[in-house]
């Protein structure tokens, strides 16, 4: 435990006490954490989270959240006590109507999650990703190729969002008509796990006709034979899952396949812009890019929260907490928490990152990471043999949204190498 | 604390102190051993944990697990016969010795 300055972060299931007696005052918080000035600038406030204590109380919402390295990977662990089936955003399912029918794997718990995750798991396994592996890496190639021809344009839609739209949605075997809904449709997803501000409130409002594709597109007749979508249903012929529970599963592949991807390629060519040395690095050896891709996901955190709520009294930290309540895990907070990782502003692209929560951690644990390591990895590497130079050339604006943090514009022009 | 060796594919020979009940994944990461990447952290989903287990040892490891199985089919080295994935050897006081050898590469 020397060079990695990885702490210890508490086994399986176990809270990690601080120090602090049971019962001890949890402090209460008055900062938002869905707020746009949060967004624009949320390190100074989760440095705050992290110092105040292991656990704290968000008075604006009423929830708890935990901020430090340890207790955001406690929780995660022990999904017996902080379960999912209530919702993972700040809506508990226990007292209000969910805004869709629940996710059969996000937002559920074992024994059902456990059936439905095994099916995922299967479609999105290792052995799929090597199948995947070379096309996705010519749709990187060729995408380079054409930006280079372009030589200026904007990172987040031209590159972010026109890669993965170049081989997700194929992935899946999605039709050519409607992919617009998309983005739109994961990003109304995302918005709502948070609380019912402007940003929740304005995308349900505009969801119907987003809902209204995906809906039919998760339909066994649209899904093109041999993509992901058709995968799942073939399970429903070998009784894995029945009729009704494919099409909602296929559903989990559109809300969560695509948006955190663009997030995700989006947040580490922004790093390999403004960390010009990192960029030399990987362009000197660019086998470092699938570890430089997971390095902007810790670094940035593309997920930034999800709930979990409290199925008993329990205590988090020497703290007690009670039965029924929310706990917001900040992903981010803990990706930074010095307590675990030395030197946690600075995105080093030979960093250890295992361990980081940036896909979650524990049995729901990110089922699609494969796809998303693919994708980064493909894209970074290309870019390392192909370009010279990245060069911000206009005002970077961010995005904003309840869960997920990254840029809705970044322009940027390439040097061809 | 149970001594586990991994030897590098150099034939570097590389002693991990891992603390029982730990996985010898999470035992190399701790130490800061290369070779291991653990890209989902012991999750059962990744196979960048791959370890071929030394002859001596392989009958006295807990059989493959069926999500094992599946997923050692896509790792990135050749699979053989002593083909583990390191986050599901749980390290035990009798595995003090243990001996895994490291693939070419995870990913």
């Amino acid at each position: 435990m020397v060079a990695t300055g990885l702490a210890g972060n508490g086994g399986e299931g176990a809270l990690p006490a601080s120090g602090a007696t049971a019962g001890s005052q949890i402090p209460s918080l008055d900062l938002d954490p869905f707020a746009i000035e949060y967004f624009d600038d949320p390190f100074p406030a989760q440095q705050a989270l992290r110092e105040a204590g292991p656990v704290v109380h968000l008075d604006k919402w009423n929830v708890y959240g935990v901020a430090r390295y340890a207790e955001v990977y406690a929780v995660f662990n022990d999904p017996v006590t902080f379960c999912s089936s209530r919702g993972v955003g700040l809506s508990d399912f226990a007292k209000e109507k969910p805004w869709r029918p629940p996710s059969l794997i996000l937002e559920a718990d074992p024994p059902a999650h456990t059936r439905t995750r095994a099916v995922l798991s299967k479609v999105l396994s290792p052995v799929v990703m090597k199948r995947l592996r070379d096309g996705f890496a010519a749709a990187a190639e060729a995408k380079v190729d054409e930006l280079l021809a372009k030589g200026s344009f904007d990172a987040v839609t031209d590159l972010g969002e026109a890669y993965p739209l170049s081989v997700f949605p194929d992935a899946v075997g999605l039709g050519k008509e409607g992919r617009e809904h998309l983005i739109p449709y994961a990003g109304l997803v995302f918005n709502a796990f948070g609380p019912p501000n402007q940003l929740r409130q304005t995308a349900i409002e505009r969801s119907a006709p987003h809902q209204a594709y995906v809906t039919e597109q998760c339909q066994r007749e649209n899904l093109a034979p041999g993509g992901f979508g058709a995968c799942i249903h073939a399970r429903v012929d070998s009784g894995e899952l029945n009729a009704a529970e494919a099409p909602l599963l296929v559903r989990s592949l559109l809300s969560a396949g695509l948006d955190t991807t663009v997030y995700g390629i989006g947040a580490a060519i922004y790093c390999l812009a403004r960390f010009p040395a990192e960029w030399e690095r990987l362009r000197r050896d660019p086998a470092l890019a699938r570890n430089a891709f997971e390095e902007a996901v810790r670094f940035e955190s593309p997920v930034q929260t999800f709930f979990r709520t409290t199925t008993r009294d329990v205590e988090i930290g020497g703290c007690r907490v009670g039965e029924g309540e929310k706990v917001l895990m900040f992903l981010g907070a803990a990706n930074r928490d010095p307590r675990r990782w030395l030197d946690p502003d600075r995105y080093d692209i030979t960093r250890k990152t295992s361990g980081h929560v940036g896909f979650g951690a524990g049995i729901h644990m990110c089922v699609g990471q494969l796809v998303a390591r693919l994708e980064g990895e493909v894209m970074l590497a290309a870019l390392a043999r192909k370009v010279a130079a990245i060069e911000i050339t206009g005002p970077v604006k961010r995005r904003y949204n309840n869960t997920l943090r990254g840029l809705d514009s970044l322009p940027v022009t390439l040097t061809p190498a | 604390m149970p001594t586990i060796t991994f030897i590098h594919p150099d034939g570097r020979a590389e002693p991990v102190e891992a603390e029982t009940g730990d996985s010898a994944m999470r035992a190399a990461i701790v130490h800061g051993l290369d070779g291991i990447v653990g890209e989902c952290g012991g999750s059962a989903v990744c196979a960048t944990c791959h370890v071929y287990v030394d002859d001596d040892w392989i009958g006295r490891l807990a059989a493959v697990g069926g999500d094992e199985d599946e997923l050692l089919d896509g790792a990135a080295c050749e699979r053989r016969a002593s083909s583990r994935l390191s986050c599901q050897i749980k390290i035990t006081p009798d595995l003090d010795g243990l001996v895994l050898r490291l693939p070419e590469r995870q990913v």
